[in-house]
């Protein structure tokens, strides 16, 4: 008994291809929670990026730039809990943040929002989860919490003097103003309590991550979200991404395959070599593939270096091995069904760049851990890994271009990632 | 050049090309081992969260050991009279107890040193600092890495429930009525909770470890600070106790079962067909509440749920293996063109990879998602594949990798796994629906110099 459409869905992967199985049907609204300064923005965005990049759609409603839509920023006064005036235009945004979200989930397909706002009193995070309870939304908090003067002042260093609130101003005015600003927030800030928010989902972080309050974890996205957010960290540190040195099977236009370097491939070894050492990169890990051209071009570099099998080359099943002249012959087809969806389409006994991204899963779990990393790989592979760093949709992630012989330097400054061409 | 390629093979290629550098599922990214102890009243899981710890741990490929100080004690106190021993003023049994820990300490450090040991949990109570001090000290100067698991419990049912389950049958309790046994061991329970100090916030705010409350409504993490205490925090905030059953079957038997033939993507046979609609009444029968199911990508265990009328979810990450260049061949196939394959699989049945294909070690790392997930959820039937299906079933039935390779998982037969007490209690339920046998036990000779007849002697019965 043969089922027509169930070819159809398989060659279309349109059941559970994401990274995340589609368990919870109900929207999660996130809703962060934390004085300024303490790195909301920051999670918020790094953690839309890593669940974009899983498959699961989400988006970062931030409070600030709807508030900057109405109000272009004077002085810290505005912030004042007194300020009745602005008290109505804030409350007025947070309602619109909260309109988009819906609108967002309803008919934009969003699985995730972020609420990106500081909700430092319990009556805003009341009203929050009534919202949420009314509409069907699972809500889940992320609270923020630094007492250290440091972090707090090297925040606002990194992002807060050149926000476009202090567009006309001078470093030392915007620091002096947004320090105040903060001490507006700090007369009504009451963070979660153990005891009487013992109901609601949430996540405590404390000091940049040296401490974490876990409480009533309710799902699969959520547990995933608590286990990135544990293992993500600030400490300055750059990513090095190559692929391999150029392959024989590279020289004779084939795909996939699991060729030596080609001489010229060898050359790029030695001088990658070189630039590494140039670099006096504090304690380098080298990770690999299995397969044989990374693990020659590593060899070069006279350094440790581990081997990844989830960092191999996509599999491209019946093509192995084929020029892309040799797929137009016998795979007309396939090679078009690739041009219409390249993100998704499978090879046939192959894998997408889908799956690729669900394989690289702990990889970029294990890159967030780490510190300092060069990753030797291949092209396909380099494009999710890059795709995710600099958070680039699935639409552009098979088109970017990782070309042989060439190092890319990525840095994490302030909201993103500095990327430099070696 | 020349040089270059001698380097890769030395240090890369073994007589399969199995790559010698971390085929685990962690990155050995870590060389100091890791001591887990655990801290909490008795009756709080902690032998429980040991248990389970170790046997993900040693499934995922880190060499886990738990070192439970019960057993150590019952060793030296032949026999348990009553909670009179574990009063804090005994000084007597003190002494017993104090020699004991040091006993399955030393016992630790022979598990990392000489026999290859990467986690050991402590399981103990550990419940006052001066104990936990101690602990650290002797982790220090090991080199040892130190991550405390401490499980607190006020809920006096979720106490008494675990008394019953595990401590009422425990050996100390063997010549007693099951109330006598309660009433001395909430007496012990007493004895303990006079000296317990729990882990402190400020004051133990550079150790590192992992608070749970009220079997995992609420955790504090503190200082995590490796690859593997992060997995293990992870894993700990996705299980739970809420009883379920998880049920395993394979696909019904396929075309190519048939033939004899491995892998591939074929359908179901007749006698397949037979099979799920006779899973889907077997399922209707036991009347699970909220079931989830799952499936591959594969036509096979897609066909199969399809007779279930229940919605169900696909994971790639639950296809059969990939079995690279033998993909649908028979076994007679594989001698002829793979004999050397064929024997070096058999001598090594768990890390051999298939060339251009997979290994059971690479199908367990494919799996641990399933796993994980398999962990949150409470009711599953998972339709899947015979080397899947082996994979699955030594993570919750702690099998070793030398014996999950040669699990039997016949054809028609519906496993129903319902965890209880310490580990899971198994049901084999046969359809009876008729199909190939498929497994193949390992033969006696496994030399790449064997004749056909020794590689083909337990091949199994094929069309």
């Amino acid at each position: 008994m043969e089922l027509p459409n169930m070819e159809y869905m398989m060659r279309r992967r349109c059941d559970s291809a994401a990274s995340v199985p589609q368990f919870t049907n109900s929207p999660t609204l996130i809703v962060m929670v934390g004085l300024p300064a303490r790195g909301k923005t920051y999670i918020s965005k790094k953690l839309t990026r890593y669940l974009n990049w899983i498959g699961v759609p989400t988006k970062v409603f931030n409070l600030g730039q709807y508030r900057r839509e109405v109000q272009s920023y004077k002085s810290f006064e505005f912030f004042r809990p007194d300020n009745e005036e602005a008290m109505q235009i804030r409350k007025a945004c947070a309602s619109n943040a909260l309109k988009d979200v819906v609108i967002y989930f309803s008919k934009e397909h969003g699985q995730v929002a972020v609420f990106d706002a500081t909700n430092t009193t319990r009556e805003r995070r009341v009203s929050i989860v009534s919202f949420a309870k009314e509409k069907g939304y699972k809500v889940f908090f992320v609270e923020s919490i630094c007492d250290d003067p440091d972090i707090i002042a090297q925040n606002i260093a990194d992002v807060k003097v050149s926000s476009p609130d202090y567009l006309n101003c001078d470093k030392e005015e915007a620091l002096a103003d947004f320090l105040k600003r903060i001490e507006c927030y700090k007369q009504t800030y009451v963070p979660l309590d153990d005891e009487k928010d013992r109901r609601l989902s949430y996540i405590k972080i404390f000091n940049v991550g040296s401490r974490y309050l876990v409480n009533c974890v309710r799902d699969h996205i959520q547990s995933r979200i608590v286990y990135y957010l544990m293992n993500i960290h600030v400490t300055p540190r750059s990513i090095y991404l190559s692929r391999h040195g150029e392959s024989n099977m590279n020289l004779l236009g084939r795909i996939g395959g699991d060729s030596g370097l080609s001489p010229r491939g060898h050359k790029y070894a030695t001088a990658l070599g070189t630039f590494i050492k140039s670099q006096h990169i504090k304690d380098l890990k080298v990770w690999t593939s299995h397969m044989k051209r990374t693990i020659q071009t590593a060899e070069h570099l006279g350094i440790p270096y581990e081997q990844w099998k989830a960092l191999n080359e996509i599999d491209a099943g019946v093509c192995e091995e084929m020029t892309y002249e040799e797929i137009q012959d016998n795979h007309p087809e396939e090679f078009a069904l690739r041009d219409q969806d390249k993100y998704r389409y499978r090879y046939p006994k192959g894998e997408s760049y889908e799956d690729l991204v669900h394989r690289l899963e702990p990889v970029i779990m294990e890159l967030e851990r780490q510190e300092n990393v060069l990753v030797v790989c291949h092209q396909a592979v380099m494009r999710c890994l890059l795709a995710y760093l600099l958070d680039k949709t699935s639409d552009e992630l098979p088109y970017l271009k990782c070309p042989l012989h060439t190092a890319l330097k990525l840095t994490p400054v302030a909201y993103g990632k500095l990327l430099s061409n070696e």
